[in-house]
């Protein structure tokens, strides 16, 4: 069966499982049975109660981690170590500290074997893209939470990924720099239609970025249910979440995460 | 409630004074406070040694083990004007930097480059971690016979006891750096492209940096020791060998002097690499001064 790639979803997983067999033997089950398969182009959020597996999930897509049992394949074709169509940006500061905010907004095309003159024009280009050209020579530190982000999006952009993995990206802003980012990352993403998988446990987020909501049962994950999100783009983050059909979205979402959330709660605090 | 303040010397500001006044009132504080430190560590300096001094000129102590201040001011100045008894004081000091120096670069190299080695290789560092732990658990003192009996009483013996004991220190601290890099980073580094040859330079070399620089203070000194206990189990000339004679002769001033040019020789080195690492630390968080 030949298929023709430029028609093949961007990320399919297909029963996908993952182990974690800790040193003593034992063995934790992460994702059971998982399928998920995203189109090209399309935005699919997903949430989840905190330790579901979520960030399990994208660490498959990327090939920093192989599947126990399933496939994950990725345009057509199958995982083969990490793929130089994905980009990730991280929950946490993933910059590097000991360089200035071009030098790392400038490590990928670097990485990829690019010129120091070429990768420093279009690095200059993608900071000018996030609003930073004026704190291309400070260090991370230098600079607040939310202009760190917007350097980790310039450093992944830059690379022009198709497949575009976030994990929590925003979770660690505070509110009004979290609807400044989201804006920000919609139009970067408007301008080029990356595939993208967007982890958050922030359900408002989810549906106020996607066309498509995943929700994960409590650990082991499966996908429990997929919303299909029909707001019009280009959406507007910070006054959509004002309007009824968005509440309404929300609302119905929460019902089914609810007993997940409920769950893992109940879980945890039993484990304690 | 009170309202205490948190700092009595803190200046209190009447509305609308000046950013520039604030920080000029500030930066004056900082100034006193500074000199304060440097006079209080004067004052100490002065009274520990007046008091010796004092001691040993009024018999509280024996000067013939306890020596004086001044004694060995006499002893260093004897020595560089007219060398000691094994030829010129700067020969002998030389003799020991560059044994302790050899020691040092090459024993702090080969502990970067096999600390970071092993830590990037879970397979080799399993299999070695027995025997860096047994050797690691010998004194690196008690090699120095052996050393001596081997590579005899020139230059080879103390470069290569310097080196076992800067070795060590440096290969634990590069390993615990590279073992304590940002998993974050590193898989973010892949995933931009990198190969892992470029991983291992651009993350976990210049995080593993600050550990490396940590040790890289220690092991000067340690270097030192090297070099000096080498010299006191057989040697021809150097600091240890000064030191040695000085005790055959009952000759506590020339005992001290001798350790009052390794402390300063130390001290100097320490410096150098506080430097050094400054330069290129310049992306770390400077340390800011609460205006409080
Ligand atoms: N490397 C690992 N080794 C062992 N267990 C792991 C590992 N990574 C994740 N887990 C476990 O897998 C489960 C899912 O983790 P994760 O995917 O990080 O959750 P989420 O991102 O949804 O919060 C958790 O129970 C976690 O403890
Ligand atoms: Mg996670």
């Amino acid at each position: 069966m030949q298929q023709n790639p430029s028609q093949a979803p961007a990320i399919e997983l297909i029963n996908v499982s993952r182990r974690f067999v800790s040193p003593t033997g034992k063995s934790l089950t992460a994702l059971r049975d998982f399928n998920m398969t995203v189109e090209p182009g399309e935005f699919v959020a997903v949430v989840g109660p905190t330790g579901c597996g979520k960030s399990t999930t994208l660490n498959l897509v990327t090939g920093l981690a192989k599947p126990s049992a399933g496939e994950v394949r990725l345009m057509g074709g199958p995982v083969n170590g990490i793929d130089p169509r994905v980009g990730f940006v991280f929950q946490t500061d993933a910059l590097f500290p000991w360089r200035n905010v071009i030098d790392n907004v400038m490590a990928g095309p670097l990485f990829r074997g690019k010129s120091a003159a070429e990768a420093q024009r279009t690095a200059k280009d993608w900071l000018a893209r996030v609003g930073l050209s004026r704190f291309e020579q400070h260090y991370p530190h230098q600079l607040s939470g939310g202009m760190r982000k917007r350097v980790s999006l310039a450093q992944t952009f830059i690379n022009e990924p198709e497949i575009l993995l976030m994990d929590e990206p925003f979770s660690a802003l505070d509110v009004q720099t979290r609807t400044v980012m989201h804006e920000e990352l919609l139009r970067l993403w408007a301008e080029r239609k990356a595939s993208v998988v967007f982890v958050t446990h922030d359900l408002e987020e989810a549906v106020a970025l996607a066309d498509k909501v995943y929700v994960l049962t409590a650990g082991p994950a499966t996908v429990k249910s997929v919303y299909p999100i029909d707001l019009p783009r280009p959406r507007v983050v910070a006054d959509i979440r004002y309007e009824p059909r968005f509440i309404e979205y929300c609302r119905t979402i929460w019902e089914d995460l609810r007993d997940e959330v409920e769950t893992s709660y109940r879980r945890a605090s039993q484990a304690a | 409630m009170t309202d205490t303040p948190l700092d009595s010397t803190a200046p209190i500001f009447r509305a609308g004074t000046s950013d520039a006044e604030i920080e000029a009132a500030a930066f004056k504080v900082i100034q006193r406070r500074k000199r304060a430190v440097f006079f209080w560590q004067i004052v100490i300096l002065v009274g520990i040694l007046g008091i010796w001094e004092l001691a040993s000129n009024q018999l509280w102590i024996d000067p013939f083990f306890y020596s004086s201040p001044s004694g060995i001011i006499a002893r260093l100045y004897e020595w560089i004007t007219e060398g000691t008894a094994e030829g010129s004081l700067w020969f002998n000091l030389w003799v020991t930097m560059e044994e302790a120096l050899i020691g040092f670069v090459t024993g702090s190299v080969a502990g970067v480059l096999v600390g970071i080695g092993l830590g990037r290789n879970q397979f080799l560092s399993d299999i070695f971690s027995v025997y860096i732990k047994a050797i690691n658990s010998i004194p690196r003192v008690v090699l120095a016979p052996i050393f001596i009996m081997i590579m005899g009483l020139g230059l080879a013996s103390k470069v290569a006891l310097a080196f076992i004991m800067v070795f060590f220190v440096v290969f634990a601290n590069a390993f615990q750096g590279v073992r304590e890099a940002d998993r974050n980073m590193i898989a973010n580094a892949r995933i931009l492209g990198a190969s892992n040859w470029q991983v291992t330079r651009t993350v976990i070399v210049p995080s593993a940096m600050s550990w490396i620089f940590a040790s890289l203070h220690v092991s000067f000194g340690f270097a030192i020791i090297g070099a000096i206990v080498g010299e006191f189990v057989g040697a021809r000339f150097g600091i240890g060998q000064l030191i040695s004679i000085a005790k055959g002769t009952f000759d506590a001033a020339g005992m001290y002097a001798a350790i009052i040019l390794v402390m300063i020789v130390t001290l100097i080195a320490e410096v150098i690499m506080t430097l050094i690492e400054n330069r290129l630390a310049k992306w770390r968080p400077q340390q800011q001064n609460d205006m409080q």
